[in-house]
């Protein structure tokens, strides 16, 4: 039993403590609040269990951005429930079932094979013709960079779901972020400082998520974090949906993958494939507008619909 | 028991808390946030897997690590779209509920949402 | 040699004395959130512990790192400084405007 365990088990208490929180706490502004907290705790146990890349991609993205989409939803919505609390039998009954699942899980977990099976000696075997050093990055990037492709496309579709609930005279229009009325200046004095660091810690992730933990998906979120940032102080504008730079900017990502991946029939061989020596500068060349587009997807994703000055 | 299956039986305790939350609680928000614990839950499963995964000198299979990452940011979309859809619904409706009007009768066995 | 290993005794007792105190200002800052009756003297206990709890556990941690580390662990600690007071004037300046102060 080292410290490092009974740190562990503190942190895995601490953690189901804040989940049964959220469940059971009445106002909905507090499990809001509470899942942003239990956000930060999952990157604390993502640490532990030396998964860096997902700890840097739990606090940015499953944490933070989420933490901001909800709480731009609480504004809109009221959160008073007008549909009756379900009742104690079938409570009782969904309790059960729950348990269930969960200890059938857990039977799993303590039940998995030994030694585990493990496709690590074949990642690391690859890595000298990818030409990075994180394995991470290699298989989001070569081994399965179709996955990542179709990802972006995630993101853009549901973009496009999004844009599409808003109404018919809406159509076009800005969508609205915050209205915040800042009388002594210090969201403005935030905006101007931190941007210019967030943009460069960004960069620094991009650059270095080849060989150490980071990539494409923690800087765009940096990316998207410094944006908001600079919207909601009132720096910068929010774009219009019909905004052709913006369009633009939001299908780069999933074009520069289709275009590599159609020249990977000229230049190696086959759909999405890297020539050997070329293929960190490739990896790298697709990742930038993918960072800038995942960034701008995120952005507008947590603006939401458009909800004004619609093209009539 | 090493870290990896503490943390691994935990997940599966945010699993089911997760889904408890899903089925139980009538207002989308909550459900929306029940649908992000139990994401939480999975990918923790899926990172123990990861980490039981440690060879050829790292300290975990980066394979299920890529899963996990992707997981996360398709999970954000989905919980934005989800959202959206519930603010069209409370701008549309006036209310935030997922069942019709006729069936919000206040009486003890309430209906369920 | 012993001015090494003495060298060494004393980076350890450092760390050992400043986070305890950073935790303990931590500790503070929470028991403060718990306790105080408005969201004014919350904010106040708040800042104690982002301020002096993590500038402790940054200080204490600056021997371990190498020199780029230690510039990051410092700058991170600047950065929360930025981020947390901005914050804690918005809260205050909310709180002022829903129950103005006598």
């Amino acid at each position: 039993m080292t410290v490092a365990f009974i740190v562990d088990v503190g942190l895995a208490i601490l953690i189901l403590f804040v989940a049964g929180w959220i469940v059971a706490v009445r106002s909905t502004f507090a499990a809001v609040i509470g899942f942003v907290v239990y956000g930060l705790l999952l990157s604390l146990v993502w640490v532990r269990l030396w998964a860096i890349d997902i700890a840097l991609t739990e606090a940015a993205i499953g944490s933070g951005v989420t933490g901001a989409l909800l709480l731009r939803t609480l504004s809109r919505i009221s959160t008073v429930d007008t549909a009756q609390s379900a009742n104690k039998s079938f409570r009782l009954i969904a309790g059960l079932f729950c348990a269930f699942i969960s200890l059938a899980i857990a039977l799993v977990i303590i039940a998995l094979p030994e030694p585990a099976p493990t496709l690590a000696p074949e990642a690391s075997a690859g890595l000298p013709a990818v030409g990075v050093g994180n394995p991470v990055t290699a298989v989001l990037l070569a081994y399965r960079a179709f996955d990542t492709f179709l990802e972006k496309v995630v993101l853009v579709l549901a973009l496009v779901g999004c844009w599409s609930l808003a109404a018919d005279r809406d159509w076009g229009g800005t969508p609205v972020l915050w209205r915040y009325s800042d009388p002594d200046g210090v969201l403005k004095f935030l905006a101007q400082t931190l941007p210019p660091i967030g943009v460069l810690v960004a960069i620094y992730m991009l650059w270095t998520g080849a060989d150490n933990p980071g990539g494409a998906f923690q800087a765009s979120a940096m990316l998207a974090a410094m944006w908001m940032l600079s919207i909601v102080a009132g720096l910068t504008r929010m774009p219009r949906t019909n905004d052709d730079r913006l369009r633009l900017t939001l299908v780069s990502g999933a074009s520069a993958f289709l275009l590599l991946g159609f020249a990977g029939f000229g230049i190696a061989g086959s759909f999405l494939a890297y020539p050997p020596d070329y293929a960190k500068a490739l990896i790298v060349a697709v990742e930038i507008p993918m960072t800038i587009a995942v960034a701008a997807t995120l952005v507008m994703l947590v603006a939401g619909p458009p909800q004004r000055g619609g093209v009539s | 028991m090493t870290s990896a299956t503490l943390f691994g039986l935990c997940g599966a305790i945010l699993i089911g808390l997760g889904l408890f939350e899903l089925i139980t609680d009538p207002h989308p928000l909550r459900k929306i946030l029940g649908f992000n614990l139990l994401g939480g839950g999975v990918f923790l499963v899926l990172g123990v897997v990861a980490r039981r995964g440690a060879a050829a000198g790292y300290f975990g299979d980066p394979v299920p690590q890529a899963l996990v990452i992707t997981g996360i940011v398709v999970a954000f979309s989905a919980t934005a779209l989800a959202v959206a859809l519930v603010v069209r619904l409370s701008e549309v409706s006036g209310r935030v509920s997922l069942t019709s009007q006729s069936s919000e009768q206040p009486h003890s066995d309430g209906a369920e949402g | 040699m012993k001015s090494a290993m003495i060298l060494l005794l004393a980076r350890d007792i450092f760390t050992i004395v400043t986070v305890t105190f950073g935790a303990f200002f931590f500790l503070a800052g929470t028991v403060g959130l718990i306790r105080f009756p408005d969201t004014l003297t919350r904010l106040h206990a708040l800042t104690k512990a982002d301020n002096l709890g993590l500038g402790f556990v940054a200080l204490g941690l600056l021997p371990w790192a190498g020199g780029m580390v230690a510039l990051k662990i410092v700058c991170v600690w600047i950065l929360v400084q930025f981020s947390s007071s901005t914050a804690s004037q918005l809260i205050a300046r909310l709180a002022q405007q829903e129950r103005p102060r006598a």
